[in-house]
């Protein structure tokens, strides 16, 4: 009955810590290796221009939300000018106005993108726009378009494939008359090219857009924007290439903005230039993920430690391991049986080598210790009280500890100084017990446990060190419900220990 | 490995971890504890139930009264210092003469009062209790154990552990000190075992540091086939123990005296598994014949029938 409740418990423990840690890396893209690296895109706009000596007033699209990509961060170098963002038809608009200024001027507005993790985005149904109304072409536009339209709505069955079938026939059919009249003075490719198909589809009544973006590529530096086109089918805007008149985006396309309205009005000045350049900035995926979570005001947030303040963080980073210490522990003396000093002595063990290195530690801590239990058999002959006697065990531990400090100081070793660290309770309390042990139970017993605390401090210390291990706690603190769920495992535990095989080998028979 | 395994469940040993699981934490409430760690009290309990103990000499509580060591002892020859909280037999001072202030330890040695005395304050500073609390020392009459014992026992005191489960005698083992476990009757510490038959009261097998021998490592003595005296009365008393403190798994110590017969040495909440290497045998089965008896028979038993049960429940 018992084991049920602690299995039902244990399981419930694992899954929900599992849970959360699979959320986190699923939508915040906490990152399960440590030290990976993904990149951001920053896209920087430059505007250049020249003023005449009165005021300046300069609009500029920028995007507002971008399908597939979360926007880190932005900021705007303007000097002396005085910067508002209006949001127009859920675009922004950056306004940049100063009363007077002369000469070149350059304005700039950055840009610092993640990719999305997760495809869905948001799909909100939008309220379908109104079906333009048909506009009064001129002739011979108008017969010509008529033309275009009946032609492609033979070739086609729904909205997409006709608005597809439309943009090719426009394209493609330069020998066709009627298309040849349309592109007549427009390029194609423009602006003004996706205006006009989105001209022609609204003699079909189909609602259309232009839509800027920009392709990221590897290749940095100056990138052009790209016109697209969108359609909406009653349903949902789609993207067609304006060219081919295939269905979608390119790939990696950042949506600028949307809208026929210019993407750059300038009063005041002439000389107008804009440019848009991307760059790659590898980053490593934690602080990308944290600012994602804080750009998608993210709850999860909550359970990571990233919000806390740095020297706080690196105390978690310790005490977080102290769990797997103890769990090293549990598995060394339940499953396998091996003699300790106290439950929690060699996970303190552990965290003091973790001040002075492995090697010197043992070193340092097998010196120590067997001087200080020299002094201490020494102590005994003098027959004191057992606190005065503890107590001046601790003092001569801390007199060998300088002593080793200076020395070490002199000979220009650098460990020695970080023995100062190490702690002298520890030390003092391994003495005492080893040597109530020895004059007990023998040396031999004194030795073996002496040794099993080592062993198992040491192998706490790899796993406490161990990079995988750190990374995980700290990202994932609710790993430390699987820890408690092994933990009550491991309480239920009612197998033989290891070493009780070869205790009771007489009795395997 | 798992060979092993298998072969030790067949067996029906049990481990340390089943051993805490599933006997003593079920059935060995937590507040009972302290009244087989305190040795004081449960030489107290014993008394008022009728439960033969070695007669108490003194107590001391604190630094000060050690002072009050000299009267105490009056001139006793012989007799025990240990620790009320002590495990695993830690701490005992056996003196077994006396010359003046000069005493002698059960081994020959010789110790003068000041290291006497220093060694009951180590007592009272907590060396050697659990958990290092101030402790108390107990001075006590010293067992003259029985002559059966003579030949195959090293200056210490025998004595023979009895696991009394619900009540009921599930094995037993008589502890021989040597040479190497400095005349102390803890058998991790190089003493031996020696398995006892329940129903005769016969040693059966003998064990010492978990490998089986035929004759003691000091003396060449047999250790299989020796009776022990007055066997019944043995096995009563340690069946009466479970009313002194209802632990369902209990160890309970027993010396005999040469003249005073069985006298409870101490108790034990979480007696340890060596029997069962003393018996050559796992104790698994005999705890589950116990627990289906336990569960067919409602009716209160008393001690003596208890005791017999023993006998009859595991063929």
């Amino acid at each position: 009955m018992r084991n049920i409740h602690v299995h039902v418990l244990a399981v419930g423990l694992s899954v929900f810590s599992l849970a959360i840690m699979w959320t986190k890396v699923s939508t915040l893209g906490l990152p399960i290796m440590p030290d990976e690296q993904t990149s951001t895109w920053i896209i920087e706009a430059q505007i250049e221009f020249e003023a005449v000596g009165k005021p300046v007033i300069v609009n500029l699209d920028i995007p507002n939300s971008i399908p597939g990509y979360t926007r880190l961060d932005e900021s705007f170098v303007s000097r002396n000018y005085g910067l508002s963002i209006d949001i127009v038809n859920k675009d922004r608009r950056a306004e940049w106005s100063v009363r007077r200024a002369k000469g070149l001027q350059r304005l700039y507005y950055r840009l610092d993108l993640a990719a999305d993790l997760t495809e869905s985005g948001s799909k909100k149904n939008v309220r379908a726009p109104a079906p333009p109304p048909i506009p009064d072409y001129p002739e011979p536009f108008a017969s010509a378009v008529q033309d275009l339209l009946q032609s492609s709505r033979d070739q086609s069955a729904d909205v997409f494939t006709f608005v597809s079938q439309l943009v090719s026939n426009m394209n493609n059919d330069l020998t066709d008359s009627s298309a040849a009249l349309i592109h007549k003075g427009v390029q194609a490719g423009t602006e003004k090219w996706v205006q006009r198909i989105t001209y022609v589809l609204a003699g079909a009544r189909i609602p259309a857009r232009l839509v800027r973006g920009i392709v990221l590529t590897k290749s940095n530096g100056r990138t052009p924007l790209l016109n697209w086109l969108e359609v909406h089918n009653g349903e949902q805007w789609q993207g067609i290439d304006p060219l081919s008149g295939s269905k979608g985006y390119p790939d990696n396309f950042v949506r600028w903005s949307v809208g026929d309205d210019p993407l750059l009005t300038i009063k005041g000045g002439h000389n107008v230039q804009l440019h848009h350049s991307i760059s790659q900035q590898p980053q490593s995926l934690v602080n990308v993920a944290h600012e994602r979570a804080e750009a998608m005001e993210s709850t999860m947030l909550g359970l990571t430690l990233l919000k806390l303040p740095l020297a706080t963080q690196n105390i978690y980073r310790i005490l977080l391991m102290i769990p797997i210490g103890a769990l090293i522990v549990v598995i060394m003396r339940v499953l396998i049986g091996i003699p300790t000093f106290g439950t929690f002595m060699p996970i303190l063990i552990a965290l003091a080598f973790r001040e002075t290195s492995l090697l010197w530690g043992i070193g340092l801590f097998c010196l120590i210790v067997g001087s200080g239990l020299a002094l201490r058999f020494y102590l005994e002959k003098l027959q004191l009280l057992l606190v005065p006697r503890l107590s001046a065990v601790l003092a001569l531990v801390i007199l060998l500890m300088l002593l080793l400090s200076l020395l070490s100081h002199e000979l220009d070793f650098e460990y020695g100084i970080y023995i100062g660290l190490f702690p002298i309770v520890i030390i003092t309390m391994v003495i005492e017990r080893m040597s109530i042990l020895w004059s007990e139970s023998g040396a031999l017993e004194a030795y073996k446990t002496g040794f099993g605390s080592l062993l198992v401090a040491t192998i706490t210390y790899f796993v406490m060190n161990n990079n995988y291990l750190e990374h995980w706690f700290f990202m994932f603190p609710e790993l430390l419900l699987l820890m408690l769920a092994l933990f009550l495992w491991a309480g239920r535990y009612t197998g033989y220990r290891l070493n009780e095989l070869i205790r009771f080998r007489e009795l395997a028979k | 490995m798992f060979q092993r395994i298998k072969q030790l469940r067949q067996a029906g040993v049990v481990g340390i971890n089943a051993r805490n699981n599933r006997y003593v934490m079920p059935h060995n409430p937590r507040a009972l504890y302290a009244l087989v760690d305190d040795k004081i009290k449960t030489k107290q309990l014993a008394q008022s139930v009728g439960i033969a103990v070695p007669e108490l000499y003194g107590l001391i509580r604190s630094v000060g009264e050690s002072g009050n060591l000299d009267t105490l002892l009056q001139d006793r020859h012989t007799f025990v210092i240990k620790p009320a909280h002590g495990s695993g037999g830690n701490g005992i001072l056996v003196i077994s003469g006396r010359r003046r202030n000069t005493f002698f330890k059960h081994d020959g040695t010789i110790i003068d009062i000041y290291r006497l005395r220093h060694h009951i304050e180590n007592i009272l500073g907590g060396v050697y209790s659990l958990g290092g609390q101030p402790d108390q020392a107990i001075i006590e009459y010293r067992v003259k154990f029985d002559p059966v014992f003579n030949s195959i026992s090293y200056h210490g005191v025998p004595d023979i552990r009895v696991l009394v489960y619900r009540g009921i005698p599930g094995m037993a083992m008589l502890r021989l000190p040597t040479k190497r476990s400095d005349g102390r009757a803890n058998l991790h510490q190089g003493a031996v075992g020696v398995g006892i038959s329940l129903k005769t009261g016969m040693t059966t097998l003998a064990v010492c540091d978990n490998r089986r021998i035929d004759e003691h490592p000091d003396f060449g003595h047999t250790l299989v086939g020796l009776a022990i005296p007055g066997w019944e009365n043995l096995l009563l008393l340690a069946t009466r123990c479970y009313e002194l403190a209802p632990l369902g798994y209990l160890g309970v110590d027993i010396v005999l005296d040469a003249k005073l017969g069985p006298l409870l040495l101490e108790m034990n909440a979480r007696p340890g598994l060596s029997i069962q290497i003393a018996n050559g045998q796992g104790l698994q089965p005999r705890l589950d014949a116990i627990d289906e008896h336990c569960a067919q028979s409602q009716l209160f038993e008393s001690a003596e029938q208890r005791a017999k049960l023993a006998a009859t429940l595991f063929a």
